[in-house]
């Protein structure tokens, strides 16, 4: 392990044969998923010969890569696996020196009515609440969007303020319903379609989260800020 | 200048090597199960590796070719009849105008490739062909194939050489068992298993559960534990990985599988040995061996050179 990682208490391991994930620690932190966003976001700019892509979790970032193009290209390293190590490292070094971006901050509507809030009333109940402090509490925070994953367009958002957590659903919905708002622990997300799944429901949106025709057929990404409020459409 | 589907068969999609790039949307790679097969039938053809095929599980899709065409088929063998006589895997085939090619039983594996010379004429999406059942998009209209369905080819081909047979040599096909060993590097949690169920994991013989298809394969056997229950926070899973669930019991991650997972990561099945795994069905088994990530490196790095081998011949057939 080079000192480098290890001195900034970094985690590299391979995920496979073809993909290695750098682990900035095991947490759900803002900070953690803003170095995550970062390495991401810089490999996917300047990037090296054999890369096939990056992705970004809540503190960890995956690097999957062509073995044979980085064997060619980088025959100074004994594997693939060792290149790949030292490329993310030049990687983060160069990332303190480069322009910070403004993250985006999407704003989503989300009607709470109860034909949609399937479990608006539970999780309200579950915490001694009205569903009205429950929606206001939800709508007065901007959320964090960390990663993607699940269903295409599935952004995992958060975190949610305690007073109205809750746990999953103990039996999963065998379809939930397009652009339902769901809470599970300290995460929200939306369906970005319909699909099984255990969240709880306090609302659903319009906003289309997934268009899969648009040469950009995802509305959100990891790093994006989110910010829902109350409506009636 | 098409095939027409004369019976549905029970899952036949449209796959190609997969969807990358866009793996941090959640969108996952799909793609054939068996990838090497794939490769090795677009280059016996003179295809682009990444042409897309047909994905065939058993029963299978019956086949009407509404026009000649050049093709192969490789991956499990589901014993082929074109007009009645056999055809063989692994082979460049001619299929003249209005014969029939169907599938008549299961003879070896779970997952049967069509390839055709030139090509299917299918609309990528995110610059791939393959089928993205859980979005409904991708390969043909997002979804398995049905009786009546038409698939187009890419361009009229000229049938030429038509009395070529060569066969794909036997060193590059995979190794294909109902039984097989295969080969794994280790997972991130690895060492965080007992010493005894790391040894199990290497030394028993997991079952193919019924509760398997193109997201992942449960498996079953005396089920493995770590030394302390440890919480993990979810991050990018792969074709391949093997997971421990909540039950003790190992799942092998497969095309279709989610982007992104949570659950203790004990290995890695190795790029070369995951067709292996893609022709099993349930009641199959199978064993782990580890090696090192260098040996399942240069292992793919072999399989390069060989199959340019091939593409290299296949241009002059």
């Amino acid at each position: 392990m080079s000192i480098f990682f290890t001195q900034n208490h970094i985690k590299v391991f391979p995920l496979g044969d073809n993909a290695l994930t750098i682990e900035f620690g095991n947490e759900i932190s803002p900070e953690l998923n803003d170095k995550a966003v970062k390495l991401s976001q810089y490999l996917e700019e300047n990037r090296f010969r054999g890369l096939i892509e990056t992705v970004p979790a809540y503190c960890s970032v995956s690097i999957f890569y062509d073995v044979c193009t980085v064997r060619k290209n980088f025959s100074e390293y004994p594997t693939a696996f060792e290149a790949v190590k030292i490329l993310a490292e030049t990687a983060l070094q160069n990332l303190a020196e480069t322009a910070k971006t403004t993250p985006r901050l999407i704003e989503i509507p989300v009607n709470f009515n109860a034909e949609f809030a399937l479990d608006l009333e539970f999780v309200a109940a579950r915490n001694n609440l009205t569903p009205q402090t429950v929606i206001e509490i939800f709508t007065a925070e901007t959320y964090r969007v960390f990663m993607l994953g699940f269903l295409p367009a599935f952004a995992y958002m958060g975190e949610i303020d305690e007073k109205i957590a809750a746990p999953r659903r103990n039996t999963p919905r065998l379809i939930v319903p397009k652009g339902s708002v769901g809470i599970a622990g300290r995460q929200t997300g939306i369906y970005p379609f319909a699909s099984p799944g255990g969240w709880q429901i306090i609302g659903r949106t319009d906003y289309e989260l997934f268009t899969p025709n648009a040469e950009n057929p995802c509305a959100l990404q990891a790093g994006d800020f989110v910010k829902f409020y109350a409506s009636n459409k | 200048m098409s095939i027409l589907i004369n019976k549905a068969g029970i899952l036949t999609t449209v796959q190609d090597l997969g969807r990358n790039n866009y793996r941090r949307f959640g969108i996952n790679q799909n793609g054939a199960m068996d990838k090497i097969a794939v490769r090795l039938i677009n280059s016996l053809l003179a295809n682009d590796e990444n042409e897309a095929v047909l994905e065939l599980h058993f029963p299978a899709s019956e086949i009407l070719f509404e026009e000649t065409a050049v093709f192969a088929l490789g991956g499990a063998n589901f014993s082929a009849k074109l007009n009645g006589k056999t055809v063989e895997n692994w082979r460049i085939c001619l299929a003249e105008k209005g014969s029939t090619l169907k599938f008549e039983q299961k003879v070896f594996g779970n997952r049967a490739y069509l390839a055709i010379k030139g090509g299917f004429k299918v609309k990528k999406w995110l610059k791939s062909a393959s089928t993205n059942l859980k979005a409904k998009i991708g390969g043909f209209e997002g979804r398995k194939l049905q009786l009546g369905d038409r698939i187009l080819f890419n361009s009229k081909f000229k049938i030429q050489n038509s009395k070529s047979k060569t066969k794909i040599s036997n060193s590059l096909i995979p190794f294909y068992s109902k039984f097989p060993t295969v080969r794994v590097v280790a997972g991130a949690e690895f060492d965080d298993f007992t010493a005894f169920s790391q040894q199990n994991f290497l030394k028993e013989t997991f079952t193919i559960t019924q509760n398997s298809d193109r997201m992942g394969f449960r498996l079953q056997d005396a089920p493995l534990f770590l030394q302390n229950p440890k919480e993990l926070v979810s991050s990018a899973v792969n074709f391949g990985t093997i997971q421990l669930l909540p039950d003790g019991q190992l799942i092998v991650l497969m095309a279709d599988h989610q982007t992104s997972g949570g659950y203790p990561r004990i290995a890695n099945v190795i790029s070369m040995d995951l067709p292996l795994v893609a022709q099993l069905g349930a009641n199959d088994k199978a064993a782990f061996h580890l090696i090192s990530l260098e040996e399942a490196e240069n292992l793919l790095v072999k399989f390069e050179k060989d199959l340019n081998l091939l593409k290299i011949a296949a241009k002059f057939l």
